[in-house]
């Protein structure tokens, strides 16, 4: 039997307001990913910014390092970067402790209208990837075994100190063709 | 002697029906292997994109199909067009698709219940956005971009 398989996410609920809901994120929690109408992907956060000039590009090379590497480092902010995330102690119950975490950072995927789905995929796939790769670094770290061969909780705990955390935004028009 | 009876009429011998049943089950397992179960016929033309880290969709059941793409009939144009069941429809028809679904669900089960979008890797970002907003309007939360397993 065929199977359907995808990136599975989760849309938020409607506004309930005429007046849009936003949420103030920090400056410095935030990493904005555009792909734009010619299909070129633009990482900013508050350190800079990482241009890839399409889809087949996201693994870098000549001096940029690949997207997913740029989302970790994002997600981890391993040095208490003052230019990344805020990090906050959590207790994520044994065996994994009160560890610092960036639990308010928020990557927020944005598009043109006139984006092709594929690159826009291709973007959504290497977000996933690297929380993905996250999740399986921390699962080797506390677990010592892949993510795979977690029992449940586990699984949950791990989700718990890498969250998905990504935001796709409504559609901007970035001056289109 | 009785055993060279010429007076009786000649009677046709009764057919063996003994192997009627295996007959019968031949062809109803022949059937049974062949049949696939009907799922709808695709009116639009669709490549799917290719993705890495994509999870299988488990639950059949509790999965509704939004299929966006070209028509596969030329003579509708080359536009982008969404099928629902097995007819076009426009993106303000979403909303009445996702309520009729879902009340033909297990009222246990209709939380959980997740939109698959079935695009063309070249639909424009647009269409995938009104769609999306619909869902959103329909509290359709749970989405899944369909993609193909590949490499990236």
């Amino acid at each position: 039997m065929d199977v359907d398989s995808g990136l599975a996410r989760r849309l938020p609920p409607p506004p309930q307001s005429e007046e849009e809901t936003s949420v103030e994120v920090q400056r410095r929690n935030l990493l904005v990913v555009l792909v734009n109408a010619q299909n070129e992907i633009l990482l900013q956060d508050q350190q800079g910014v990482v241009v890839y000039a399409n889809e087949n590009d996201l693994e870098g090379g000549g001096g940029r390092s690949a997207m997913k590497d740029v989302i970790k480092s994002f997600v981890l902010n391993e040095a208490n970067n003052p230019s990344l995330p805020q990090l906050i102690e959590e207790d994520f119950g044994a065996p994994i402790g009160i560890v610092p975490v960036t639990s308010n950072h928020v990557i927020s995927i944005q598009n043109d209208a006139t984006t092709r789905y594929s690159a826009y995929i291709a973007v959504q796939n290497e977000v996933v990837r690297a929380y993905n790769e996250l999740r399986e670094e921390g699962s080797r770290k506390y677990f010592g075994t892949s993510y795979e061969e977690l029992t449940e909780d586990q699984k949950n705990q791990i989700n718990k100190l890498y969250p998905q955390r990504i935001s796709e935004a409504e559609p901007k028009n970035y001056g289109g063709e | 002697m009785g055993k060279f009876n010429k007076s009786g009429k000649k009677e046709m011998p009764a057919l063996n029906t003994a192997s009627m049943p295996d007959l019968v089950f031949a062809i109803l397992f022949f059937f049974m292997v062949t049949t696939t179960m009907r799922s709808e016929t695709l009116m639009v033309q669709m490549k799917l994109p290719t993705a890495s880290e994509v999870q299988k969709l488990e639950k059949k059941s509790l999965v509704t199909y939004i299929n966006i793409g070209p028509p596969m009939d030329a003579n509708l144009g080359t536009g982008t067009q969404m099928q629902l069941n097995d007819r076009f429809a426009q993106v303000e028809d979403i909303q009445n698709y996702i309520a009729q679904e879902k009340a033909s669900m297990n009222e246990a089960d209709q939380p959980l219940m997740t939109v698959s979008i079935k695009a063309d890797e070249n639909t424009r970002m647009q269409y995938i956005t009104d769609v999306k907003q619909a869902l959103r309007q329909a509290y359709a939360l749970k989405i899944s971009y369909s993609a193909r397993q590949g490499e990236n």
